[in-house]
């Protein structure tokens, strides 16, 4: 699942709840996860390196 | 208020009695407690009882070891038997602990007299303590601010000397933190060394429990007591001409207020002058150390309070619901990549310490914030309280390595600054050699310090 796709899922099934302060939240760990699957520790099966590949910048751990 | 050490000296001296200094423990607690609301439950009666027990075991020579009828306040996260656990939430309204967490059950075999259960952050899960049910601890040094947390009310009852030392509970900085803010020595042992069983946990992967006293030595006693070994004195300190410290400067010292920069780097020259080797190192992915702290933290904590997030939101201080809620939208692959970073980060401590008797680096980038504040100016910068205040802390919550904080002086609205010492994974004791022989020189002052600010 794309970042993109898991927050626009994750802030309706907040609103959906009723808790629509968790949309600021879940931004800010869409950043944090960006610079998770960015960092050049992931394994990729195709043998690349995410870094490499600009995926994400780094350093992005996100207010929360 | 006296060490432990000075406790015990004059005890065995039969100068005083632990019903006496029990007493000027609870007359403290009774004459700030309304002022810094650091206990949620005073333990008055149990006390008394306990001290006398005490006095009356050791005058027909039964010495239990160095914590025999010293003060105690526990954190209200650790169960003590026929009371509540209340982890300063609603949510936990009814529970009775029907037994004595590990950590507990060995301070009772120590001899250590339990004064009270200590205010804190609700489950843990912040650094300030301001969510809490039972409202916001504060610190003794000044009742505006916050006392770090999450063991907030552990820290300022130490610093207030209404207890002789405390116990914690550090998952990204909870012990140092707290230490930190209020001007006194905390420990967080190496991961997996004290059971944390009997313990509500924030997440089972990153808790640590610890204590937090006036010296080093009196965080020796506290921590051979936890791990059961009630008559483990300290050890001796390292010569200081030994000592090899490293300073990971990128990251560690990139975001700091500049009285906390100028106390650390005062210590580190006044170590440097007594013979400390000091080395320059760098941890290499620094840049992922929050992410993967709040992938793994988050999570944790959301599987251990999913069930009452559905049954009892309300109960929950909004704050702390909100970010629990946060960690249920996290996804399998991802914790799992944080895993992998936390392995990365782990090895790469491991290599800077290979040539190294500790890491030394500031505990807290800023002094104690005050309470209510969601941001804090840092240096040029305005950074989010939570985030500054875990900056240096939780890397050794992601790694597992023993770390201390220690006080380093006052910025000059005579708020406590301190320095962290890292050390080798399960090598806690070899760290506290390295705290005893650096502390002198970390702390200015007379030793033990005049951290107490209680009266």
């Amino acid at each position: 699942m794309t970042i993109e796709a898991w927050l626009q899922a994750a802030i309706a099934d907040a609103e959906r709840r009723g808790l629509p302060d968790l949309k600021p939240m879940l931004e800010t760990l869409a950043r944090a996860t960006a610079t998770l699957r960015g960092a050049d520790f992931n394994d990729r099966a195709d043998g690349g390196s995410p870094r490499a590949s600009g995926l994400a910048p780094r350093g992005q751990g996100g207010v929360w | 208020m006296m060490t432990i050490e000075e406790f015990g000296r004059r005890l065995r001296a039969r100068e005083i009695t632990s019903a006496q200094v029990t007493d000027e423990c609870l007359q403290r607690i009774d004459a700030d407690n309304p002022r810094l609301n650091a206990f949620i439950r005073v333990t008055a009666d149990e006390a008394r009882r306990q001290a006398h027990d005490a006095d009356r075991e050791m005058a027909a020579g039964h010495d239990c070891g160095p914590l025999h009828g010293v003060p105690i306040s526990i954190k209200d996260l650790l169960d003590v038997r026929g009371m509540p656990t209340t982890a300063a939430s609603r949510v936990r309204e009814g529970h009775v602990a029907a037994r004595d967490a590990a950590t507990i059950a060995h301070l009772r075999h120590a001899g250590a007299v339990f004064v009270g259960k200590t205010n804190l952050h609700e489950f843990a899960f912040g650094t300030t303590n301001e969510d809490s049910a039972f409202g916001p601890a504060r610190n003794p040094h000044d009742p505006s601010r916050s006392p770090g947390g999450s063991s907030g009310g552990s820290g300022a009852s130490v610093a207030a000397g209404m207890a002789l030392a405390t116990i914690g509970t550090d998952t990204g900085g909870s012990v140092r933190i707290p230490a930190a803010a209020c001007g006194i020595v905390g420990l967080k042992p190496s991961f997996g060394e004290v059971s944390i069983d009997g313990c509500v946990p924030l997440s089972g992967t990153l808790d640590h429990i610890g204590p937090l006293t006036q010296t080093v030595a009196d965080a020796s006693l506290v921590y051979h007591a936890l791990l059961g070994d009630a008559h483990a004195m300290p050890p001796a300190p390292l010569p200081l001409h030994s000592v090899r410290l490293a300073i990971p400067r990128a990251y560690f010292l990139d975001l700091l207020d500049d009285e906390v920069r100028a106390r650390f780097e005062e210590a580190v020259e006044r170590l440097r002058r007594a013979g400390v080797h000091m080395d320059e190192i760098e941890i290499r992915h620094t840049a992922d150390i929050a992410s993967v702290y709040l992938h793994i933290v988050l999570a944790d904590a959301a599987a251990y309070h999913a069930a009452t997030l559905e049954t009892m939101p309300e109960r929950y201080t909004p704050n702390v619901r909100i970010r629990l809620e946060m960690g249920r939208y996290i996804l399998a692959e991802d914790y799992v990549r944080a895993l992998a970073g936390r392995e990365v980060l782990r090895r790469e401590v491991d290599a800077a310490l290979a040539q190294h008797d500790a890491l030394i680096l500031p505990t807290l980038p800023i002094p104690a914030p005050p309470i209510g504040a969601a941001s804090v100016p840092v240096g040029s910068k305005t950074e989010p309280v939570r985030n500054v205040m875990l900056r240096l802390t939780q890397p050794f919550n992601v790694t597992g390595h023993p770390a201390i904080s220690i006080p380093s002086g006052r910025t000059s609205a005579g708020l406590p600054c301190a320095v962290q010492l890292v050390g080798c994974r399960m090598q806690t004791d070899a760290l506290l050699k390295v705290a005893l022989a650096c502390e002198p020189q970390i702390t200015p002052g007379p030793s033990p310090r005049s951290g107490n600010v209680g009266g």
